[in-house]
C-alpha cells in the first residue's frame, strides 16, 4: 500500500484550528449581541450570519475570489501592503474558512447566550459586575457546552471543506492542497489506495470527534438556573 | 369602596410608641421616584418620595406594578422615564439625560427565583459580591462575610451549590449575597412567594432580623398581607400601576379598603397590644389592648410591658351582637360596628368593627348578617379565630 503523502492532513489540522480560534474572537461578540439585541437590523445580521449554510460552496468561493483577487480593493490593498497574493495563500483559505464556517461558531453559541436569560446577566448586574465582567465571569462559564459545540463544529466543518478551498486556494502541494482536495485529486489521477487511506482517515476523525463531544458534552453540568 | 369616615379618632390608632418607625432620617436621606413606564397597553405612573430608613413594602396584586417599578429603580426597565435619585444621588433623570447603568447603582436585590449563579457554590456566590463592592460611604463598620454568615446561617451551605439547596435556603444564600454588595437600598422582590407555608416560616425570623442587624434601608415587594404587616414600618400600596395609598403599617392597612387589592380571604387588620402578663401553666400570654384582653400561644421572646404586633385576617373574625357563651374561642373584643360593605354578587360582606384605636374587619356571610340583623353604630362582639404574631423582639 502506498502511504499518501501527510502534508495535506498537517495543513488541513492548521486550518481548521486557526479558523476555529479566529472565529472565537469574531464569534463570540457577534453571538452575543444577536442574543441580546433588540435592533431591526437582527434579522438581516441573522440571514447574513446563517447564508454560508445554504449557498453552494462554488458560489461563495466564487465571490470570494473575487474579493481577494489582486484587481479588486481588498485583494489589491493586500498586494499592496505585504507583496503577496491574497489568492492560492494560506491566509487567504484562511479567511475563505471563516466566513465559510461562521455559522457554525454564531449559531451554537447564540443558542447557548439566549437559553441563559436575563435571570443570572441582571443578577451579576446587580451585584456591580460590568456588563464584560458580567460576560466572562457569568455568561461564559454558563456557556461552556455551547462553546464546545461551537468550536468542535467549527473545526470539524473547516475540515471537511472543498469547494471554496478549490476555488479561492486551488490545489498547491503544502500551501494550499488541503486534505479534502488532496482525496479529490488522488482519485481523479485514479490512486485510489491513497484516496483511500486519507478518506478512510478522515471519517475515522469525524466519527471520533462527534463521540468526544458527546461524551463530554454529558460530563458537563448542566446548570439550571 | 372608600373608608368609613373617621368617627372614632383614628389619629389615635399609632400611639404606641413601640411602631419601628425609625429615627426619622435626616432630610435628605429618601428615595425620590418619579417614573413612568409605559408598555403592551400597562402604563405605571408612581410618583412618592419614600424615606431611605426602615422597611418600605411595596405591596399590590399581580399585575399591579411592582416589579416593573423594581425594575425601573433597578435600571433594568429600559422604557421608563422620569427621575429616581437616592439621598440626592441621581439614577434617572430623563429630561437632563442621566440614566446610571444597574452596575453603578448601590443596590442590593433578591428575586423572586434566587437567580444564585449555578456555576459556583454558595461561598463563590458570595465572594462574587464580596469582591466587586465597595462599603457605601460613611459607614464605619461595613458589612463583613462573618456577619452575614452568621445572621443567615450560611455556614453549612457554604460549600454547596444552589441545585442542591431547598428554596428557602436558596433565599438565604440570595440574600447573604445582596448584602455583600454592600448597598445603601435593599430591594426584596417577594423573596417568599416560591415558598411553601413551612419554608416561609422557616426564612420569616431571618427576614424579620435583617434590617435590625444591619440597617439597610430596605423595600420588601409582596402581594401578602401577612408578610406586610409583619415586616414594613410603611406601606406603598400599588394597584394598576398607580400608587392608591402610603402611609404607616398600622394605618394604611387599617384604612385602606384592601378587599379589591388583595387574593380572596387575604384582607386583614393589624392590632398593637402590650404584654401584660405571662402564663406558665397554659404556656400563654396575655396581652392588653385598650383595656381588653387577649391571649396567644406564650411568646418567648417578649417581656410583660413590652408590645406584640398582631395580624388578625377578616376570614379569622366571626361576630356577635351578644357576648357569646362559653366556646373554644378564647379572645372576644367588644367594639362597634362601623361599617357594613355587602358584596352582592358573592355570598359575602365585610364588618368594620372599631375596638377604640383598632379597627378589625370581619368577613361574614350576607346571611349572618341579616340574621344578626347588624346595623352601623350598634355595639358587636368580635371572635377571634386565630391570630398571627410579629415574632420581632423589642418592637
Amino acid at each position: 500500500m502506498n502511504l499518501p503523502e501527510l502534508g495535506p492532513l498537517w495543513l488541513s489540522l492548521q486550518l481548521a484550528a486557526a479558523a476555529t480560534a479566529v472565529l472565537l474572537v469574531l464569534g463570540t461578540p457577534l453571538a452575543w449581541w444577536l442574543s441580546g439585541t433588540r435592533s431591526r437590523l437582527k434579522p438581516v445580521i441573522e440571514a447574513v450570519t446563517a447564508l454560508p449554510l445554504v449557498l453552494p460552496p462554488t458560489v461563495l468561493g466564487f465571490y470570494l475570489l473575487l474579493l481577494m483577487s489582486p484587481r479588486s480593493w481588498l485583494g489589491g490593498l493586500w498586494v499592496e501592503v505585504t507583496d503577496t497574493t491574497l489568492t492560492f495563500s494560506f491566509t487567504g483559505l484562511l479567511i475563505a474558512s471563516v466566513v465559510y464556517s461562521l455559522p457554525f461558531m454564531v449559531q451554537p453559541l447564540q443558542a447557548a447566550f439566549e437559553s441563559l436569560g436575563r435571570g443570572p446577566l441582571e443578577a451579576a448586574a446587580a451585584l456591580r459586575a460590568s456588563p464584560l465582567d458580567a460576560f466572562l465571569t457569568v455568561a461564559a462559564p454558563l456557556s461552556l457546552r455551547g462553546f464546545l459545540t461551537a468550536a468542535v463544529l467549527t473545526f470539524a466543518h473547516t475540515i471537511g471543506e472543498f469547494g471554496v478551498v478549490l476555488m479561492v486556494g486551488g490545489n498547491i502541494p503544502g500551501k494550499t492542497r488541503v486534505i479534502s482536495i488532496a482525496i479529490y485529486e488522488h482519485v481523479e489521477t485514479l490512486r485510489y489506495a491513497e484516496a483511500h487511506t486519507l478518506a478512510a482517515g478522515l471519517l475515522l476523525f469525524a466519527f471520533v470527534v462527534l463521540v468526544f463531544v458527546y461524551v463530554f458534552n454529558r460530563r458537563l453540568p448542566v446548570h439550571v438556573a | 369602596m372608600s373608608p368609613e369616615p373617621d368617627a372614632m379618632g383614628m389619629a389615635g390608632s399609632t400611639g404606641s410608641g413601640s411602631v419601628a418607625s425609625p429615627a426619622s432620617p435626616p432630610p435628605e436621606a429618601r428615595l425620590e421616584v418619579d417614573v413612568q413606564v409605559a408598555f403592551d397597553g400597562f402604563d405605571l405612573q408612581v410618583e412618592q418620595a419614600i424615606p431611605a430608613a426602615g422597611v418600605t413594602a411595596v405591596f399590590g396584586p399581580s399585575g399591579s406594578g411592582k416589579t416593573t417599578l423594581l425594575r425601573s429603580l433597578l435600571g433594568f426597565e429600559t422604557r421608563s422615564s422620569g427621575r429616581i435619585a437616592l439621598n440626592g444621588d441621581v439614577w434617572l433623570d430623563s429630561e437632563a439625560g442621566v440614566a446610571v447603568p444597574p452596575h453603578r447603582r448601590p443596590i442590593g436585590c433578591t428575586f423572586q427565583d434566587g437567580r444564585l449563579f449555578p456555576h459556583l457554590d454558595v461561598e463563590g456566590n458570595l465572594r462574587y459580591a464580596d469582591r466587586r463592592s465597595t462599603p457605601a460611604p460613611g459607614v464605619a463598620a461595613p458589612i463583613t462575610r462573618g456577619d452575614v454568615v452568621d445572621a443567615l446561617d450560611l455556614e453549612p451551605l457554604l460549600d454547596r451549590r444552589p441545585s442542591t439547596l431547598s428554596g428557602g435556603e436558596r433565599q438565604r444564600a440570595a440574600l447573604g449575597r445582596a448584602l455583600l454588595s454592600r448597598p445603601r437600598l435593599l430591594l426584596l422582590d417577594e423573596p417568599l412567594s416560591a415558598l411553601d407555608r413551612r419554608r416561609k416560616a422557616e426564612i420569616m425570623p431571618y427576614l424579620l432580623a435583617l434590617h435590625p442587624r444591619f440597617g439597610i434601608p430596605t423595600l420588601y415587594v409582596s402581594h401578602a398581607v401577612d408578610e406586610v404587616a409583619l415586616l414594613a414600618d410603611r406601606v406603598l400600596v400599588l394597584a394598576d400601576g398607580r400608587v392608591q395609598a402610603f402611609g404607616g403599617t398600622v394605618e394604611v392597612l387599617e384604612q385602606l379598603d384592601l378587599a379589591p387589592l388583595t387574593e380572596r380571604f387575604q384582607a386583614a387588620a393589624v392590632l398593637e397590644a402590650r404584654v401584660s402578663a405571662h402564663d406558665d401553666e397554659y404556656r400563654l400570654t396575655w396581652l392588653d389592648l385598650d383595656g381588653q384582653r387577649l391571649s396567644v400561644p406564650r411568646i418567648e421572646h417578649l417581656a410583660v410591658g413590652e408590645s406584640a404586633r398582631l395580624l388578625v385576617r377578616s376570614r379569622d373574625v366571626s361576630l356577635a351582637t351578644e357576648r357569646p357563651s362559653p366556646t373554644s374561642i378564647r379572645n372576644v373584643l367588644s367594639g362597634v360596628l362601623v361599617s357594613l360593605q355587602q358584596d352582592e354578587s358573592t355570598a359575602f360582606a365585610e364588618a368594620t368593627v372599631d375596638l377604640g384605636s383598632h379597627r378589625l374587619r370581619a368577613r361574614i356571610t350576607r346571611a349572618s348578617a341579616a340574621e344578626l340583623d347588624l346595623t352601623v353604630g350598634s355595639p358587636v362582639f368580635a371572635l377571634l379565630k386565630s391570630v398571627s404574631l410579629d415574632t420581632r423582639a423589642g418592637r
